[in-house]
């Protein structure tokens, strides 16, 4: 078998080829010397347990992942090659693992594949028809306009599936799609994949699936475990060599013993029904969303120890229903009884008795398996002494041990799924809600889970409520209920439904209630058409150059991240209003004046000469004099209060020491806690000082009548020189010239950087970063087609401060006005690169968002010359000052708006503003790598 | 009231194993506290420190030596002769902030009492500066003139000896007020953005809705990420304050640490709660993201830790005095500059409650909101 498979005669094609190829994530193992060929033009699929490594050979077929070791050959090619590579994204589709985690939520379906397209090259006309013809396979065509965010589970894979399909790829891989889609909605998919190979039947097909019966259809099978291939064949050869009649026994067998697990078959023991209330007893639930009602009157009555399945199609109103029971949503309708007291959000002690374990995991990826378990011990108050061994027994149980101290991001969705699992029933509660549990665990996993969970029923008489798409696991349920569209179809004992149908499983009943009711709702059911040829016979492939760059990919990536911008008119608010905000706080706000500064003497003279001299500071705004001080040891008392901004100190005999020139000492405390005001203080009280000192001297020399009334201006000043000062720019020192130039420098970095900031790391996040890394999108596109919109943005913002600047706060532009928005514009590219830096340097949105703000935030309010002029800088402020495009953009902020300076001042600060633009560019395209390591 | 404890201190660790798992925010928070803190004190001074000055010396005199020799550093920088009509193009490039313009017959005028003008040109775009520079000038000039035209007249010294003593920080040296004040400039922005991002993160990862399904109440949640970004903050805070502020700064702090600490504790209640009130008023990381710039722009440069607060309009003084920020920073210039004690600084640290308590209510009401709308 092993050596058919690596070496494949001439006239079997193949699809892939691996040799030597192992991959490790820090101390885990991946994959061990994997050596398999994948035979080419059939469906094949890979089969094994959670975590043997099934998605990482997968993303290293199709290249988003950068191989480690050994070699790996697709499309005829050596996949390591960077050339080939290039070209063959043009080749490949690859759908992630996950509930349409390449999808854009806020695009509308059609958006979604429009996206796709765009990245493959495929003109207009093109695009449509392949879009139109997709989606009316798929029978998503009813929904051209409905957001991704919005679709079901089974909706969401299905559009995923029509993206991977739109180039027409020679190889498609597949990661579990059919994991978490109910029955109908898996037929349908595998049926439009079977057209589309009648169609292409050079297209080769790679699964990788947890679903037995699904496999048992594919032409050729490699079984996994433990980061090796253990076994290849057809799945009936598979079947013969370990002598089982089904492929789930086959895979059983084929498994190490220690791995096996208790393959005796799950056993239920008949129940034992308890005295008391139902568990749960739901009476005409309803939950609207607006006018919609996801739930619409549903009744049922759960028994304590029962366990109850909840089946039906994605989106029918399953979570709703639990998530009520829960207390997570309000009821709008209808009444509902948990333990036989009416159900309370708010009633704690019951949720105490709840173990709930919702769909999407929502366990914490930054906690170790371990931590997670620690964690929800403590929040359901289980002994401290029996923490411990419960959380033990947990990872025993579960197949956890070996990873209790990973991080949950990094496990395979099964093992995820039993991490939930664990955490649901550590606290030993009565009843359970599990929003489908096993959805992506394979066989061996889910019948030991099952086991588990006959054991708690049947044992400790703990009542299961849950909701799955595995038909095997409906009929072991004691009851279930059918679901759809909000109301439950039929609920009975699974034997009972199946007989009612005349069905032979409870799968083709399930279909069959699910018809009707689909019929009910759209009238006579029509068979829905095949799909027609596709409109072009060429292959996009061979259409979509393999250039290292291209305007309409760049466009495509624009596009989409503006729709998505349009789509979050909060988002837009902020960017524009927050700029406005803070120009008129600013703008009235940031002054250098000090005015009002309080202050309080200590005149021990009393004097006529002391009271001239404090004559100076009355009837002035610099000046407010509070009561006088009266004993020494208040001086610094009341400065220390903050009471005083400055205390004057007159000694006893001042007045006479001073006719008898005596030079008296007049002392001054000022408070220097801020030593801004306080050297303001003290010029302005020098001033003042020397006036009087003039005024002095003058009086002495006896030719006082020489000179104009006293008063404290140094215009009319007693000294024997004239000042004449002149504040170039901004003659009257009003604040506001000089602030609003210096706001639009603040703005134009701060926002356009923290909203590009989030670019490429949401992606990363919600996994959208998929479609990057498998088409043929370069990463200068990804990045130049991320800033273009906050750019555009940034432009407008600009436009709307520049109004305000000449409209409201009347700041006229005196210079060029070319020389300033071409500055503002290369500025504006400078930020949006700047926080294209930043998005590719760090992995989650809270550290993009935090590391925007403290990067640009100092030396844009420190370093740049909006409150210190540059020149006065000093050491690393000055070098950060430099190191940043702020201070280059504030001197052409400045002196276009100030200084009625041109290009032929400020050419220089341009320049340096494009070099950063060119390096801030260069650096993010080369930390996002194309592949993931 | 365990059984709170319990869930507050378990989801508080969980706060703290994120915090740890991020490098990048590490880094971050190691970046802002160490060197982000000595940079701002070292390098932005809002004094007259180190201004670049011309003179256009159209006398060649006596005096106009002595004024040229009487500006000194560390204010100004040594002054350049330059000639009167490179002063436009010597301005317009920001070579020089200040030029002073001698005009010929200056010491002949003076001298005969004709009262000679003198030129200070001064560039206003350099708004922190500008007006104490000139007036600083006008000063040294008025002072050499003053004494030059009274020993040419034969008079004794000045009549009145003027002695000015600044109290609390006697050279005035700006680090010692930027450095603390970039402290706590690292304190809001840290608290709103490490919490309110939280926040927001879990809630688009689902796990608020699974807490919620356990035993655990919003307030749980919130008071559980207060305490363990606190503690962090607090703690960063500290450590930024002993080894970067009084040891390599070298700046000596008056008042009690201690007092400070409590105060930081009090206060950065009152701003991680305000960055659980902005994760409410917003559905993604994007928004939030939007939404915190301008309030930590106006919180870091409208509180009076980077321009005093009575400067401003009193309207936006009584605005201001809804910001916590505002308080601390009047809290912690009392206690570390001028050494004042509770008795002094305790109607802050009163307001900085209120405050803390009116944020912690209202995004308690928000909080149960949003969980409901989410859905």
């Amino acid at each position: 078998m092993h050596e058919r498979a690596t070496q494949p005669s001439v006239d079997i094609a193949v699809a892939a080829s691996l040799e030597g190829v192992s991959h490790r994530y820090g101390k885990v193992v991946a994959l061990d010397d994997v050596k398999v060929t994948i035979p080419g033009g059939c469906m094949t699929g890979l089969i094994g347990p959670d975590g043997v490594g099934k998605s990482t050979l997968l993303a290293l077929i199709s290249g988003v992942r950068k191989i480690q070791s050994g070699s790996v050959w697709a499309l005829d090619g050596d996949m390591r090659d960077q050339a080939h590579r290039q070209r063959s994204y043009a080749r490949v589709a690859y759908m992630p693992q996950g509930l349409g985690r390449n999808l854009y939520p806020t695009l509308s379906v059609f958006e979604n594949l429009d996206f796709v397209g765009r990245l493959f090259g495929q003109p207009e006309a093109e695009r449509k028809a392949r879009i139109d013809d997709l989606l009316r396979s798929t029978g998503l065509d009813p929904f051209p306009d409905r957001p991704a965010g919005k679709l079901s589970g089974g909706m969401k894979q299905k559009l995923s599936l029509c993206g991977a399909l739109i180039h027409d790829p020679d190889l498609l891989i597949l990661d579990e799609p059919t994991t978490g889609v109910d029955p109908l909605s898996r037929r349908q998919f595998w049926e439009l994949i079977d057209r589309i190979r009648a169609r292409r039947p050079q297209m080769s097909v790679i699964v990788a699936t947890a679903y037995m019966e699904e496999a048992d259809q594919f032409a050729w099978l490699a079984a996994m475990d433990a980061g090796r291939v253990i076994a290849t064949g057809s799945p009936a050869e598979i079947k013969a060599r370990t002598g089982a009649d089904t492929l789930e026994q086959a895979f059983i067998s084929l498994l190490p013993e220690d791995k096996r697990g208790d393959h005796r078959g799950v056993q239920i023991p008949p129940r034992v029904t308890q005295a008391g209330p139902p568990a749960i007893e739901a009476d005409g639930l309803t939950k609207k969303f607006g006018t919609f009602a996801a739930v619409d009157h549903v009744s049922f009555r759960i028994e304590k120890g029962e366990i109850f399945g909840f089946l039906g199609s994605n989106g029918c109103g399953k979570s709703t229903t639990m998530k009520m029971l829960t207390g997570l949503l309000p009821v709008s309708e209808g009444k509902a009884f948990l333990f036989g007291k009416p159900l309370n959000a708010d009633d704690i002690e019951t949720r105490q008795r709840v173990g709930y374990m919702s769909q999407a995991f929502s366990l914490y990826s930054e906690l170790t398996v371990y931590q997670n378990l620690q964690m929800h011990a403590k929040l359901f108050d289980l002994p401290a002494a029996e923490q411990g061994p419960r959380i033990e027994e947990m990872l025993n149980r579960f197949g956890l041990r070996d990873v209790a101290d990973t991080m949950p991001e990094s496990l395979p969705l099964g093992m995820r799924q039993r991490l939930q699992l664990a955490v649901a029933v550590q606290h030993r509660p009565e009843m359970l809600i599990l929003d489908e549990p096993t959805s992506g665990v394979d066989p061996v996993a889910r019948d030991q889970f099952w086991e588990s969970l006959v054991d708690l029923s049947r044992k400790d008489g703990v009542t299961i409520f849950l909701s799955t798409h595995f038909m095997n696991e409906a009929e072991r349920c004691d009851r279930i209920s059918l679901m759809h569209a909000g109301k439950v179809l039929a609920a009975d004992a699974p034997r009972a439904l199946t007989e009612a149908r005349h069905a032979e499983t409870l799968e083709e009943a399930f279909i069959a209630y699910l018809e009707d009711a689909v019929a009910a709702a759209k009238g006579p059911a029509k068979a829905r058409e095949p799909a027609a040829e596709l409109v072009s016979a060429t292959p996009t492939a061979e259409r979509t150059n393999s250039a290292r760059f291209s305007l309409a990919r760049l466009w495509a990536c624009a596009r989409r991240e503006a729709v998505e911008i349009i789509r979050d008119p909060v988002r837009i608010a902020f960017a524009l209003l927050s700029p406005v905000l803070l120009m008129f706080a600013f703008g009235y706000g940031i002054s250098f004046d000090v005015e009002h500064l309080r202050f309080a003497v200590f005149d021990q003279s009393r004097s006529l000469e002391s009271r001239e001299f404090l004559e100076g500071f009355e009837g002035s705004r610099f000046w407010s004099r509070q009561p006088d001080i009266t004993a020494p040891d208040q001086i610094p008392t009341r400065l220390r209060a903050g009471e005083l901004k400055f205390a004057i100190e007159i000694p006893p005999l001042y007045g006479s020491d001073l006719l008898r020139e005596r030079r008296p000492e007049i002392g001054i405390w000022i408070n220097g806690d801020m030593p801004n005001r306080a050297e303001t203080t003290r010029t302005y009280l020098g001033g003042l000082t020397l006036d009087y000192l003039a005024k002095q001297s003058a009086r002495r020399a006896g030719d006082m009548a020489a000179l104009p009334g006293t008063a404290t201006g140094s215009e009319s000043s007693a000294l024997p020189v004239n000042f004449e000062s002149r504040f170039r720019y901004n003659q009257s020192l009003k604040s506001v010239y000089s602030m609003v130039p210096s706001v639009i420098m603040m703005m134009l970095i701060l926002i356009p950087a923290i909203m590009t900031a989030l670019g490429v790391v949401r992606e990363v996040e919600t996994g959208s970063i998929a479609n990057f890394r498998s088409t043929p999108l370069t990463s200068i596109e990804f990045l130049l087609g991320k800033q273009v919109p906050y750019l555009i943005i940034g432009l407008i913002s600009f436009a709307t401060l520049m109004v305000l600047a000449l409209f409201v706060f009347a700041v006229p532009v005196k210079g060029s006005w070319l020389a300033l928005i071409v500055g503002a514009f290369i500025y504006l590219g400078a930020s949006t690169a700047f926080g294209l830096v930043v998005s590719t340097l760090t992995r989650t949105q809270v550290a993009a968002v935090f590391a925007t703000a403290i990067i640009a935030l100092i030396p844009t309010s420190q370093f740049s010359g909006l409150l210190v002029p540059v020149s006065s800088l000093s050491g690393a402020g000055r070098a950060l000052g430099l190191a940043f495009p702020a201070s280059w953009f504030q001197q052409i902020s400045t002196g276009t708006f100030n200084k009625a300076l041109g290009f032929s001042e400020l050419w220089l600060n341009h320049l340096v503003l494009a070099v950063f633009v060119l390096a801030f560019v260069t650096v993010a395209s080369l930390i996002l790598r194309k592949q993931e390591s | 009231m365990r059984k709170r404890l319990i869930n507050i201190l378990a989801l508080g660790v969980k706060e703290l194993y994120s915090i740890r798992a991020d490098p990048v925010m590490l880094v971050l928070i190691l970046y802002t506290f160490t060197y982000a803190v000595y940079a701002v004190a070292t390098g932005a001074k809002l004094e007259v420190y180190n201004a670049s000055v011309a003179i256009v010396d159209e006398d060649r005199s006596e005096i106009s030596r002595r004024i040229n020799e009487a500006i000194l550093p560390p204010f100004f920088q040594a002054p350049q002769e330059i000639s009167a009509s490179e002063i436009g193009p010597a301005m317009d490039s920001n070579r020089f902030i200040f030029v002073i313009e001698i005009p010929p017959k200056f010491e002949q005028d003076l001298l005969s009492n004709r009262r000679p003008s003198v030129q200070i040109n001064a560039d206003a775009t350099a708004i922190a500066i500008a007006g104490n520079g000139l007036g600083d000038l006008q000063q040294i000039i008025g002072q050499q003139v003053l004494s030059y035209v009274q020993n040419a007249s034969g008079a004794p010294s000045l009549p009145v000896n003027f002695v000015f003593r600044v109290m609390f920080n006697p050279n005035l040296h700006s680090h010692w007020f930027t450095s603390v004040m970039q402290i706590i400039n690292n304190i809001t922005m840290l608290s709103v953005i490490l919490t309110g991002a939280a926040l927001i993160r879990e809630r688009e990862h689902g796990t608020i809705e699974h807490l919620l399904s356990m035993p655990v109440t919003p307030n749980d949640v919130m008071l559980a990420k207060i305490w363990a970004n606190g503690l962090v903050i607090v703690f960063a805070a500290a450590v930024s304050m002993m080894i970067v502020v009084q040891l390599v700064l070298q700046v000596p702090i008056a008042g009690s640490l201690w007092l400070f600490l409590a105060g930081t504790l009090l206060y950065q209640f009152s701003v991680t709660a305000l960055g659980i009130l902005i994760a409410t008023f917003t559905t993604s990381m994007a928004q939030f993201g939007l939404l915190c710039i301008p309030i930590l722009v106006i919180l870091q440069l409208l509180s009076g830790s980077s321009t005093p607060l009575e400067t401003m309009p009193q309207w936006l003084q009584n605005v201001m005095q809804l910001a916590p920020t505002t308080h601390f920073v009047s809290f912690a210039q009392a206690v570390l500059y001028r050494g004042a004690g509770l008795a002094i600084v305790w109607p802050q640290m009163l307001a900085i409650a209120v405050i803390s308590a009116l944020i912690f209510v209202l995004s308690g009401l928000r909080f149960r909101k949003t969980l409901v709308a989410m859905q």
